[in-house]
C-alpha cells in the first residue's frame, strides 16, 4: 500500500470540517463545533505527518508525486486538472501549514468561546486550511490560483468576523480588494503563459520555459513581473503592503494563522516555485530583492512607533516577509523557505501570546496601557520572550538566528548579492531587535497598569500552542547550521532536489564567521539600549520622541509612510468621486432626451390641428408660397 | 420531442389562465416535465461525442411556397439552454408561490411566464429564420406584460421602454433576414428561410456587413451591450422576481445564442471587420457597467448594471474569435444565467421581508438570517468571479482566449475583475454586514426558497468544478465557430471550410 495515495485527504479533511460546520453548524452544541473544526485539522496534519515520514524514509522515484484527481476541463489540448503535486517544497509547505493551523485552531477553542459566531468561525478557519493546502499542493497555475483567492475570501471573511463594526468591514473590504489588484496582475500573467505555453502545469512550464526563452527574454520579464504583482499583493510587499496592518481587526487567531504564519508567505511560495522564471529575468529578481530590502526597512520603522501590540507584530510580519523576498531576490531559495518556516512558528506564538495579553487586559490593545505582566502571567511572558528572542535573532539559543543569518550571508555572498542588499537587510535587523524588545520590556516589565480580569493562563488549550511553539522557536533552527560551524544542513539538503543551490562568490566562506560575530554583536546592543529606553530610563524615549526629528518622524513611521494617505488621494478618492458622478448613466439622457423630442414634436404638431379653417387655410397658402418661391427664385 | 415541450408549456400557460386556483401546481407540472424531458436528452450528449448534427430534429410545413417550415432542431449547446431556462423557470414558479404581489390574477400570470418561457425556448430551437424571428418577437409580448402588470411602481415607463428598445431593434433583424433571403433567392432560385441552406449565401462584403449590423443591433439591444443599455435599469427592477430573472438569465442569452448561431455562421467575413468594434464595446461595457453597479443605491438597479457589466464579457469573449472564448462564451451563458437569478431571487425574498430594496434600508441582516447570508455569499462570490463557481472559468476562459488576440483590450477588460469584486462586495457588506438596522425574527429563509437556492448553488458549484460536461456537450458547435476565425480567406473559402465542417460532424 503506498502512503502517497492518500495525500488527496490533506485538504480533504478541512474541506469536510468547513462542510459539516457550514450546513450543521447552527445546530450543534459547542463541544462539538469546537472537536470537529480542530480535529478535522489535526487529521490532516497526521496525514501530513505520515505522508512525510514515508516520503523521507523512501523518496519517490521522480522526486515528487503527482495524484490527478479529475480533469477540470480540456479544451484542444488545454487540461488543467484538479491534481495535486508533492515534492520536497509542497512537503515542507503542508507540514508547517497543518500543523501550526491545528495548534491555532485548539488554542481558537477556549479563545473564542461564547462567542455568537462560534460555528461561523471554525467553519471559515477549516476552509483557509483547505483552501491554502491547495493553493500548495496545485500541480498547475490555475488550481493555484483556485486556492490563492480562496484564502484571500477567508481572510476577508475573517478580517470582517466581527460584522457589526463597519470598520471591520472596511479592513477586509481593503485587505480583499487590495490583494485583488496584485491577483488581477496574477491572472494576466496566466493567460500570457497560456498563450505562450497552451499549458499551466508547473513542471511543464518550468521545463519549456528555458527552452523557449533566453535568460532576459522580454517574455520571461513579463511573466515574472505579472506573477511578482500577485506576491507582493498575498504577502503585503510594498506597494501593496497598506492592508496588513488593518487586518488586524480579525480575531487574534486569524491574525496569527493567515496574517503571519501561512497565507501571507504565499507570495514567498510562488516565487519559490516558480524560481526558473526568475532566474530567466535576472532584472525581475533584483526587483525582488530590492523589494524585500525596501520592505523589510519602511515595515520596521514602523513597527517601532506603533502601541497597538498587534500592529507591531502586522509590521513586524511585513517586515520579516521582505527577508524571505530579500532571500527569493539573490537566488537563496532554501534559505527563503527556511525563514518562513521557523518564522510560521515564532510569529504564529507572538501573535497567541498577544491575544492571551490581550486577553488578560479586556481587549486592550495599546502596550503602554499595559505593564508589569512578567510575574502574573509567567506562560505567556516565557514563551513571549523565546518568540521575540527568535525574531530578533537572538545568537545560538534561537531559531530565527540560523535562517535570518543565512539570509544575511547569502544577501552578501551569494553571486546576484551586494554589500547594500546586506546593508539594508542589516540596519532591518538592528531596528527588529529595538522594536521587538521595546514591546517586550513594555509589556512586561515596570509597573502593572491595569489588573488581569480574565486568567487565560488557565486554559489549558491556549497554553499548549505557547509551550509547543515557544519550543519549536527555540530548537527548530537546528536542521539547518551555518557553514562555518558544521555541516549538517538537512533541509537545504531536502529541498534541493527541486529548488537549486545558492551560487555563491569565490572564497567568501571565511566571512560567515565575522558576519555572525558582528550580528551578534548588533542584537546586544539593540537588547540593551531598549532596556535603557523602556526599563532603565523611560524618560529617555520621551526625550527622543521631543527632539525635532522625532517628532517629524514618529507621526510618519505611525501611520506606516502615509502609504494610506497617498493611495487615498490617487486612486481611492478619484474612484469614488468618478462613481459618484454620472451615477444616473447619461447614455439613458439620450435616449430620454430622444423619447422627450418625440413628444414635443408630438406636441408642436397637435397644436396644428386645432380646428380653425382659418388657420388651416394659412398654412395651405403659406405652403403654396414657399413651394413657388422655391421653384422661381432657387 | 421538441413540438411537445413547446406544446407542454403553451397549453399548460392556457390551463393556468382557465383554472387560476391550480395555476402553481399546473405550472410546476409543465415546466417540470418538460425539464426532465429536455436533461435525458442532453445528458448523453455531455458525455458522449455526438454522432450526428443534432441531437434531435423536426420539420413540418409551415408556409411551403415561402420556403419557411416549422423546422426545430437541437444540439448539446441548444438542448443546454433550453434545459437551463426550463430550470430558471421552474425555480421562478416555485419562488413566487407565495409573493403576494402576484397574488391577484395568479393564473394570468402564470399564463405569461408560461408563454415566455415557451418563447424563450423556441429560440432556442429555431432553424427556420422567419421562424426564429417568430419567437424572437413571442418571448416579447408576456414579458411586456409582465412587466406592466405585475411589475412595480414605475411599471408603465419601463414596459413601453422595453418594448420599443426590443421590438424597433427586432425589425432590423426582420430586414436583414429578408434581405437575406431574398438575396440566397435571385442567386439560386431557391426561396429558403432555412438556416442550412441560408448558410452558404455568397455576398459582397458591404452588403454582409449590412446585413450583419441588422442582426447584431437586435442582439446587442437584447443583450443588452454598450450603448444600448439604457432600458436595461428600469425593465429588470420593474419586473417581478421571475420575470427579472428569466429576463436577465435568459432572454439576455438568446442574443449571445443568436450571435453564435447565426450571425457569426452567416457573415464570417464581415464578422472580422465587426470584431475589432464589437471588442471595444464589449469591453467598455464591462468596465461602464462596473462602475454604474458600484454607485447605484437600490439593490435591484446594482444588481442589474452588474448583470450588464458581465454581459460585456460575452460580447468580448464572442468578438475575440478564439476557441478558448466560444467555450468560456457558453459556460458565461450559462454560469451567469445561475448567478443572477440566485441575486434577483434574493432582492425577491428580501423585499418579501422588509417591503423595499434601498440599500439604506438595509444592514445588520446576518444576526436575523444567517443562512440567508451564506446562500447570498455564494451568488455574490460567483458574480465577483470566485474560482470554483462557474463564473470564474467562464471569465478565465473568456479572458485567456481574447489575450491570444488583443493583449490591451484584455488587460483593460481584467480591470473589470476588480472593479467587480468591488460592487459585488457592496451587496453583501451593505445587506448582511454592519450594524442592524431592523430586527426582522424568524426572517430566516423557509423551506421552499431555501429548496430554489439548494438547486441553484449546487448548479454553480457544479459548474464550477466539472465543467467539462459542458464543454464536452458544445464542442462540436466550439469546433464550427473555430471554422470562422480561420483569418484571411475570401469569402467563398471560409464558406466551404464552415460547409466541409458541418457535413463532417454529420458522418
Amino acid at each position: 500500500m503506498d502512503v502517497m495515495h492518500f495525500l488527496w485527504l490533506v485538504p480533504a479533511f478541512p474541506l469536510a470540517g468547513f462542510l459539516l460546520l457550514a450546513l450543521l453548524g447552527l445546530r450543534l452544541p459547542a463541544r462539538a463545533i469546537a472537536w470537529i473544526g480542530t480535529v478535522s485539522i489535526g487529521l490532516a496534519a497526521l496525514v501530513t505527518l505520515w505522508i512525510g515520514l514515508d516520503f523521507l524514509q523512501q523518496p519517490p522515484a521522480a522526486g515528487h508525486y503527482r495524484q490527478v484527481l479529475w480533469t477540470w476541463f480540456n479544451i484542444n489540448g488545454f487540461a488543467p486538472a484538479i491534481a495535486l503535486y508533492l515534492d520536497p517544497l509542497s512537503l515542507v509547505y503542508i507540514f508547517v501549514i497543518t500543523f501550526v493551523s491545528f495548534f491555532i485552531h485548539l488554542y481558537s477553542t477556549a479563545f473564542m468561546r461564547g462567542d455568537e459566531g462560534y460555528p461561523r468561525f471554525f467553519a471559515y478557519m477549516n476552509l483557509f486550511v483547505f483552501s491554502m493546502v491547495t493553493l500548495v499542493l496545485a500541480d498547475n497555475l490555475l488550481l493555484l490560483y483556485l486556492g490563492w483567492e480562496g484564502v484571500g475570501l477567508c481572510s476577508f471573511l475573517l478580517i470582517g468576523f466581527w460584522y457589526r463594526d463597519e470598520a471591520n468591514g472596511y479592513a477586509a473590504r481593503k485587505a480583499f480588494i487590495v490583494t485583488r489588484i496584485g491577483d488581477t496582475a496574477f491572472i494576466i500573467g496566466l493567460f500570457l503563459l497560456v498563450k505562450q505555453f497552451h499549458t499551466l502545469d508547473i513542471q511543464d512550464i518550468l521545463s519549456q520555459a528555458p527552452q523557449v526563452w533566453a535568460i532576459g527574454a522580454a517574455g520571461a520579464f513579463w511573466v515574472s513581473l505579472l506573477l511578482l504583482g500577485g506576491a507582493v499583493g498575498k504577502s503585503a510587499q510594498l506597494p501593496l503592503q497598506t492592508w496588513l496592518p488593518d487586518a488586524m481587526a480579525g480575531p487574534t487567531p486569524v491574525s496569527a494563522l493567515i496574517h503571519a504564519a501561512t497565507m501571507v508567505t504565499a507570495g514567498v511560495y510562488l516565487i519559490a516555485r516558480m524560481h526558473v522564471l526568475y532566474s530567466l529575468s535576472p532584472t525581475m529578481q533584483l526587483v525582488v530583492a530590492i523589494i524585500g530590502v525596501l520592505t523589510l526597512l519602511i515595515a520596521g520603522f514602523s513597527a517601532l512607533a506603533q502601541r497597538d501590540l498587534k500592529r507591531i507584530l502586522a509590521y513586524s510580519t511585513i517586515s520579516q516577509i521582505g527577508y524571505m523576498f530579500l532571500a527569493l531576490g539573490v537566488g537563496a531559495w532554501t534559505a527563503a523557505v527556511f525563514h518562513f518556516m521557523i518564522h510560521a512558528f515564532f510569529k504564529a506564538l507572538l501573535f497567541l501570546g498577544a491575544g492571551a495579553v490581550i486577553m488578560a487586559m479586556e481587549e486592550e490593545h495599546d502596550i503602554f496601557k499595559m505593564g508589569g505582566l512578567r510575574k502574573k502571567m509567567p506562560i505567556t511572558f516565557w514563551t513571549f520572550l523565546a518568540g521575540s528572542a527568535a525574531l530578533a535573532a537572538v545568537p545560538i539559543i534561537t531559531a530565527g538566528f540560523y535562517s535570518k543569518d543565512l539570509i544575511l550571508f547569502d544577501a552578501l555572498a551569494s553571486t546576484q548579492g551586494s554589500t547594500w542588499l546586506w546593508l539594508g537587510g542589516f540596519i532591518g535587523a538592528f531596528i527588529t531587535v529595538l522594536y521587538t524588545f521595546r514591546m517586550v520590556f513594555v509589556t512586561f516589565y515596570g509597573e502593572q497598569k491595569k489588573v488581569i480580569a480574565h486568567d487565560p493562563e488557565r486554559e489549558t488549550a491556549m497554553m499548549i500552542p505557547l509551550m509547543v511553539l515557544g519550543v519549536l522557536s527555540i530548537i527548530g533552527g537546528w536542521i539547518e547550521l551555518p557553514h562555518a560551524w558544521a555541516h549538517f544542513t538537512p533541509f537545504s539538503h531536502f529541498l534541493e532536489s527541486c529548488l537549486p543551490a545558492t551560487q555563491l562568490k569565490a572564497g567568501v566562506e571565511s566571512w560567515e564567521l565575522w558576519l555572525q560575530l558582528l550580528t551578534a554583536i548588533m542584537v546586544i546592543v539593540g537588547i540593551y539600549w531598549s532596556w535603557l529606553a523602556y526599563v532603565k530610563r523611560p524618560a529617555l524615549a520621551y526625550q527622543l520622541k521631543q527632539t525635532a526629528w522625532g517628532r517629524a518622524l514618529y507621526p510618519f513611521f505611525y501611520k506606516g509612510w502615509m502609504f494610506d494617505q497617498l493611495y487615498d488621494t490617487l486612486l481611492v478618492k478619484p474612484v469614488v468621486w468618478l462613481s459618484r458622478i454620472d451615477r444616473h448613466d447619461f447614455i439613458d439622457y439620450i435616449y430620454e432626451g430622444f423619447g422627450q423630442l418625440n413628444i414635443g414634436i408630438n406636441k408642436v404638431f397637435s397644436r396644428t390641428q386645432n380646428g380653425y379653417l382659418r388657420w388651416y387655410l394659412l398654412c395651405v397658402v403659406g405652403g403654396v408660397l414657399i413651394i413657388f418661391s422655391l421653384i422661381l427664385f432657387v | 420531442m421538441l413540438t411537445d415541450i413547446l406544446t407542454i408549456l403553451f397549453v399548460g400557460g392556457l390551463l393556468c389562465w382557465l383554472i387560476p386556483g391550480w395555476s402553481r401546481w399546473i405550472a410546476t407540472l409543465a415546466v417540470g416535465l418538460d425539464l426532465v424531458l429536455a436533461i435525458s436528452r442532453w445528458w448523453p450528449s455531455a458525455h458522449t461525442a455526438m454522432t450526428g448534427k443534432w441531437i434531435v430534429e423536426e420539420q413540418y410545413a409551415w408556409m411551403p411556397s415561402m420556403g419557411a417550415s416549422i423546422h426545430l432542431a437541437v444540439d448539446g449547446f441548444s438542448l443546454l439552454m433550453i434545459v437551463l431556462t426550463l430550470l430558471i423557470g421552474l425555480l421562478g414558479v416555485w419562488i413566487s408561490w407565495h409573493d403576494q404581489a402576484i397574488a391577484e390574477k395568479r393564473g394570468f400570470f402564470h399564463f405569461h411566464l408560461l408563454w415566455l418561457i415557451g418563447g424563450i425556448t423556441g429560440v432556442f430551437m429555431a432553424m427556420d429564420l422567419l421562424l426564429f424571428y417568430f419567437f424572437w418577437e413571442l418571448m416579447l409580448i408576456p414579458m411586456f406584460f409582465l412587466i406592466s402588470i405585475w411589475g412595480g411602481e414605475q411599471r408603465k415607463k419601463a414596459s413601453i421602454k422595453f418594448f420599443l428598445f426590443t421590438q424597433l431593434s427586432g425589425l432590423f433583424m426582420l430586414i436583414a433576414i429578408l434581405a437575406l433571403y431574398i438575396l440566397h433567392g435571385q442567386q439560386t432560385g431557391q426561396y429558403s428561410f432555412d438556416y442550412a441552406v441560408l448558410l452558404g449565401t455568397s455576398l459582397s462584403p458591404s452588403l454582409a456587413g449590412w446585413l450583419l449590423a441588422g442582426f447584431l443591433l437586435a442582439f446587442l439591444v437584447k443583450l443588452p451591450a454598450f450603448p444600448f443599455h439604457s432600458w436595461l435599469p428600469d425593465a429588470y427592477t420593474q419586473s417581478p422576481i421571475a420575470g427579472a430573472a428569466l429576463l436577465a438569465g435568459l432572454m439576455s442569452k438568446t442574443a449571445a445564442y443568436g450571435m453564435l448561431r447565426f450571425a457569426l455562421p452567416l457573415f464570417p467575413q464581415a464578422v472580422h471587420a465587426f470584431a475589432p468594434w464589437m471588442i471595444a464595446l464589449g469591453v467598455i461595457g464591462i468596465l461602464y457597467g462596473a462602475k454604474l453597479a458600484y454607485a447605484q443605491t437600490d439593490l435591484k438597479r446594482l444588481i442589474a448594471f452588474s448583470s450588464f457589466s458581465h454581459m460585456g464579457f460575452i460580447v468580448l469573449g464572442i468578438f475575440s474569435l478564439q476557441e478558448l472564448a466560444y467555450d468560456g462564451v457558453i459556460l458565461e451563458m450559462v454560469a451567469h444565467a445561475i448567478s443572477i437569478s440566485g441575486l434577483f431571487f434574493l432582492v425577491g425574498m428580501l423585499r418579501q421581508r422588509i417591503q423595499q430594496t434601498n440599500l439604506d434600508a438595509m444592514g445588520g441582516f446576518w444576526e436575523y438570517m444567517p443562512r440567508m447570508g451564506g446562500i447570498a455569499m455564494v451568488f455574490v462570490l460567483a458574480s465577483l468571479g470566485l474560482p470554483g463557481l462557474g463564473n470564474f472559468i467562464a471569465e478565465f476562459l473568456i479572458l485567456a482566449g481574447a489575450y491570444q488576440a488583443h493583449v490591451g483590450w484584455t488587460v483593460l477588460a481584467s480591470l473589470g475583475l476588480i472593479a467587480g469584486m468591488i460592487y459585488s462586495l457592496v451587496i453583501l457588506q451593505k445587506v448582511f454586514h454592519g450594524k442592524t438596522r431592523q430586527a426582522l425574527p424568524g426572517a430566516d429563509i423557509k423551506p421552499l426558497e431555501f429548496l430554489v437556492m439548494a438547486c441553484l448553488v449546487v448548479v454553480i458549484f457544479w459548474l464550477g468544478f466539472f465543467p467539462q460536461r459542458v464543454v464536452q456537450a458544445v464542442d462540436p458547435v466550439v469546433k464550427q465557430l473555430k471554422q470562422i476565425s480561420l483569418q484571411e480567406l475570401p469569402a467563398q473559402q471560409a464558406h466551404q471550410v464552415f460547409a466541409q465542417s458541418s457535413i463532417s460532424t454529420n458522418i
